[in-house]
């Protein structure tokens, strides 16, 4: 039988849930947990979103946060998956944006159409220039896209916007 | 046909036509120009693959006899495939494979963007989920048309080729018929006659920018509603299907 953990607990418990192919990004940062439900009789329900349609993370992430949930003594939940409204870049939080850039990936740039039309505006996360030049718009996971930096000439990648 | 019946149906071409455009794409794999096309046409396949995923899982639930989405994707025969004739057509050579994605992309982002305001709503989520993506695959194909199109003497000849070799298989995309008409009057479906127009300007710009002539309207095939394809198919099948048809049932 579960213990009835405030959903603040079951957060912080999520938020340790790293993305597989991003590791310093939790699941919470990605904004790929859309609700925590618990039930009156206890049960803890999880509703997450998946990123891209094809991400081969997603079950991935799913086992990852039944396993943490598991490792804290959580036995009586389900992990529901939900596409709508479609997750968008702009869930990335605050923090997740900044764990991104330290890892050397330019985090999505400004919301709105003009980035999903190509025109956004690209920083380079080695040297912070703004002369950056998109290479290629599908990269090393279905979420990337390939830069380089004009100034400080390094490869990058960019979490592109969706 | 029943109603449930016709809306698996429906189903089923949206769903065939990601996967089986998403197979074509992965055979590029390590075939490629370039490293990053070689990671361009699997993204875009993996885009596809999970479209195909949604949508033809939902058909499986739709149908209500226990099929899921392996079980439609491994387990059917070509008579039993509704993917248009376009999208199973092999990949010839980089020009053939951007001409057949710009064709196609630029159809599903229409078709994708009508579905969006589906009254079923479960086929909306889809297509708002997936027309995200389609905004980035049709950026990609019309970036190559262009740049092979109005490119050296030999890409343009080659864009050219690709382009008319490709063109009697674009009447199909906007054919209607019972199951079109049923799911267009049950606000479920889109009416695809009524997309040529925008498509055709779409393309018209497009090939004015890449110095490309429109085709005549000199040939067209068309079938793949009734399960009648091209020998391509057959090959692909066999390939895509052989593990589950060799180890039924096999696991991870």
């Amino acid at each position: 039988m579960v213990s009835l953990a405030a959903k603040d607990d079951i957060a912080s418990i999520l938020a340790l849930v790293k993305d597989p192919e991003i590791p310093v990004l939790s699941v919470a940062d990605l904004g790929i947990i859309r609700r925590i439900e618990t039930g009156e009789d206890g049960h803890l329900t999880v509703v997450i979103t998946p990123t891209y349609s094809g991400c081969p993370a997603t079950e991935v992430i799913e086992a990852d946060i039944a396993n943490m949930l598991k490792l804290h003594g959580i036995t009586d939940f389900t992990i529901r998956t939900e596409i709508s409204p479609a997750w968008t870049t702009d869930w990335i939080t605050t923090e997740g944006r900044r764990k991104l850039e330290e890892y050397g990936i330019a985090p999505p740039a400004s919301k709105g159409k003009a980035a999903l039309l190509g025109h956004e505006e690209v920083i380079c996360p080695q040297c912070k220039s703004r002369n950056t030049e998109l290479v290629s718009e599908f990269g090393s996971t279905a979420c990337k896209a390939q830069y380089k930096c004009r100034d400080c000439l390094e490869p990058f990648d960019y979490f592109k916007c969706v | 046909m029943t109603d449930q019946k016709m809306h698996f149906d429906y189903l089923l071409r949206l769903g065939d036509n990601s996967l089986i455009l998403g197979q074509r794409l992965a055979e590029w794999c390590g075939h490629a120009p370039m490293l990053e096309e070689d990671l361009a046409l699997t993204n875009i396949g993996l885009d596809l693959l999970g479209q195909a995923r949604m949508l033809l899982a939902y058909a499986g639930e739709v149908e209500g006899k226990g099929r899921d989405e392996d079980r439609l994707a491994f387990h059917r025969d070509t008579m039993a495939w509704r993917n248009l004739l376009l999208l199973e057509q092999p990949n010839g050579d980089f020009a053939h494979t951007m001409a057949r994605q710009l064709f196609f992309d630029a159809f599903q982002y229409q078709q994708f963007a009508g579905l969006c305001s589906s009254s079923d709503e479960r086929l909306a989520g889809i297509a708002a989920k997936s027309l995200k993506e389609i905004t980035y695959h049709r950026r990609h194909s019309t970036d190559w048309v262009i740049r092979l199109g109005d490119g050296t003497e030999e890409s343009h000849e080659r864009m050219q080729r690709a382009v008319d070799s490709l063109w009697g298989y674009v009447p199909e995309m906007f054919d209607m018929d019972a199951v079109d008409d049923a799911m267009v009057a049950a606000g479920i479906g889109v009416d695809v006659a009524a997309l040529r127009g925008e498509w055709d300007r779409y393309i018209d710009e497009v090939f004015a920018e890449a110095t490309l002539s429109r085709p005549e309207d000199s040939w067209s095939v068309r079938g793949s509603r009734e399960g009648k394809h091209s020998e391509h198919l057959g090959y692909l099948l066999a390939e895509m299907q052989f593990l589950p048809r060799a180890y039924p049932d096999a696991k991870w």
